[in-house]
């Protein structure tokens, strides 16, 4: 059954007096049945500590939280119903695998037959049927990731957490637990919260995503919204990679069309407002243009098989080029640029805030 | 030969010139205990014992005097077991929960009370005796074999507390959340998850605290009553009766008798203490 998750005015502060630190300032999320919202955002900036406040493993210094309409706030962790991912697995070492999955089962006094049946049917969707005898220290770092969620799984809970649960794993296993988790939650349909710092993870699981830093949201919204409309320069930077280039300049109301001005180059571009401002360009919105009066020298060629990036040193610092492996371009080439489309994201060269 | 073969054959001499070291009081004992008194008075204390003369083991277990009592070493054996088994057990549980508490259920002032406690691991014991056998009086057990457990448990318990605190800090505290979360309490989460990744640990403790207890003299020659002295001190008001003539066959037996149980225990846990290092799942 799926739940909804209210977060509302969440503050966490550690320590006291001048040395109080606050981790978490004033977090509003919710979170509706079914949804998939992910955490995202730099080390300490109080992602993981608003997971353990929704846990129940830490309390917050003030605010309010329900899961499913009920306020849970002082309800201890066991009570609500919660099943946790942890980055480390935290499989318990002595028991076999069956045991790590039915331990919860077993703390709620599920009879033994029914208990067994649900492991069974737990392990056949994560098809780990030929393990369930088995030690943790026996497996795989994939097995035990199985493992790990299936313990999460059995509980059918009403809330699913997940800490970083990827990111002790290898590139190639880490891609196909993505995927996995994926079809999971699809078939579970159960309301998941979900940390990480990886920015490809977020894109590819969430329904939405919370990105943090420094205990502030700075932005919620769905993949989408949050890669073309970033809220401020902090989310348009930490979203994308390679990260969206941005350039410092002026904008200028000349006749009947707009110019954007920078040092070494004009772009003829709808500026939202006159004055300072900065560009911001995904590098797949930039192009090589022979013929355009922007121009710089390449400086970096990084082909990745699918694209090829191309760094050029210009007047306003370095540009990230998306192209595709094909272009004849070689370090150290003096290249023209251009922009197309309507992908221009405009911020205020002071607050950092998305103008327009 | 060459340099690998030199150094092996370095390594075995200084091994076995240590087990020579080790053993050879072990040999002379044995050996002694063996002879008759006509041999002894040959004098020559390594060779080996022509008769295999088992009476001077009946003689200390059972028959050997101390002064007037002529009971042998068999009651203070079992005063010491009757000691010595309480005291370890409880002072290696009391230990398990503090380092469980002081590790894994952090308070304000945890550290700082193991601080204190660690305090205790370093205290010379002579300091405690007056205020001890004050404390013993008070409660009614002085000379008794329950105040020689409690005073075992109390000086065993900062030691125990020490191995299963470090032990336990080790383990990684996202465990303990998950099964928080799957629902299992405090005693739960000790008895379940925590404890039966103990092995090692439960080991070591066991063995430690049973060789202090047993061979512990201090506390043994201050605290007890005529009716529970324990083994040690038999031992030695034994060896130090005198009469016309010094029965160091009878005394040597006597000592290994003494000595045994140290011995098996570590035998016996042992290879639980290496199956249990081994077969060690923590890491993920």
């Amino acid at each position: 059954m799926a739940a909804s998750l209210h977060i509302a005015g969440i503050r966490k502060v550690y320590g006291k007096g001048d040395k109080a630190v606050e981790v978490l300032k004033k977090i509003e999320i919710d979170v509706a049945p079914g949804e998939f919202l992910i955490l995202v955002g730099p080390s300490g900036c109080g992602k993981s500590t608003l997971l353990n406040i929704i846990a129940g493993l830490e309390d917050p210094t003030e605010g309010e939280l329900k899961i499913g309409g009920k306020n849970v706030i002082g309800v201890a962790p066991a009570q609500r119903d919660i099943a946790m991912v942890f980055q480390s697995y935290a499989l318990y070492p002595t028991m076999s695998v069956a045991d790590n999955i039915g331990f919860a089962l077993e703390m709620r006094k599920v009879p033994p037959e029914v208990r067994k049946q649900r492991i069974d049917q737990v392990a056949e969707m994560l098809q780990i049927k030929h393990l369930l005898d088995r030690r943790p220290a026996q497996l795989s770092g994939g097995q035990r990731q199985r493992v790990a969620m299936g313990r999460a799984l059995a509980r059918d809970p009403q809330l699913f957490l997940f800490d970083e649960p990827l990111s002790n794993l290898d590139a190639k296993l880490r891609v196909e637990m993505r995927a996995e988790i994926k079809r999971l939650h699809h078939l579970s349909g159960i309301t998941s919260v979900y940390v990480t710092h990886d920015q490809i993870e977020a894109m590819t699981l969430g329904s939405r995503i919370a990105v943090m830093k420094d205990g502030i949201l700075q932005q919620i919204g769905t993949p989408d919204e949050i890669y073309r409309r970033p809220a401020n320069t902090y989310v348009a930077g930490f979203i994308g990679s390679p990260t969206m280039n941005f350039i410092a300049g002026e904008a200028y109301f000349a006749g009947a069309e707009a110019a954007f001005r920078f040092e070494g180059g004009v772009l003829q571009l709808p500026c939202p407002q006159a004055g300072r401002i900065t560009l911001g360009q995904r590098p797949e919105h930039i192009h090589l243009d022979a013929g355009a009066p922007w121009r710089g020298e390449v400086i970096l060629v990084e082909p990745t098989g699918a694209d090829t990036f191309v760094v050029v040193k210009t007047g306003v610092g370095l540009i990230t080029v998306r192209t595709v492996p094909s272009a004849q371009v070689a370090v150290g080439d003096n290249v023209g640029m251009s922009v197309s489309g309507n992908h221009n994201n405009w911020f205020d060269s002071q607050s950092g805030l998305r103008v327009g | 030969m060459n340099a690998k073969n030199l150094a092996r054959l370095g390594v075995y001499s200084v091994l076995l010139v240590a087990a020579f070291f080790f053993l050879a009081p072990l040999y002379v004992m044995l050996a002694t205990s063996f002879k008759d008194a006509e041999q002894i008075r040959s004098g020559n204390l390594l060779s080996l014992p022509t008769s295999m003369n088992l009476e001077s083991w009946a003689l200390a277990w059972s028959t050997a005097c101390t002064g007037v009592d002529c009971r042998g070493l068999k009651p203070y054996f079992w005063n010491s077991m009757a000691m010595a088994v309480p005291a370890v057990l409880i002072s290696t549980a009391w230990g398990a929960i503090n380092g469980y508490v002081l590790s894994m259920w952090k308070f304000r002032g945890s550290d700082v009370l193991f601080g204190f406690i660690l305090f205790g691991v370093f205290m010379p014991f002579q300091v405690v005796l007056l205020p001890m056998s004050q404390v013993l009086g008070y409660l009614g057990l002085s000379s008794s074999v329950a105040g020689l457990v409690l005073v075992h448990c109390l000086a065993g318990m900062a030691g125990t507390t020490l191995f299963f605190r470090n032990y336990y800090t080790a383990i990684p505290r996202e465990l303990v959340n998950a099964a928080r979360m799957d629902g299992a309490g405090f005693w739960r989460i000790f008895y379940r998850i925590v404890i039966p990744m103990s092995t090692p640990i439960l080991m070591v403790t066991l063995i430690w605290q049973f060789t202090n207890i047993w061979n512990d003299f201090l506390f043994g020659v201050a605290f007890s009553g005529a009716d529970s002295k324990p083994i040690t001190v038999g031992l030695n008001n034994m060896a130090n009766t005198t009469s016309s003539v010094k029965n160091y066959n009878v005394d040597m037996a006597a000592a290994i008798i003494a000595g045994l149980p140290t011995m098996l225990v570590y035998v016996l846990a042992g290879q639980y203490f290496v199956k249990g290092l081994t077969a060690g799942a923590v890491k993920g």
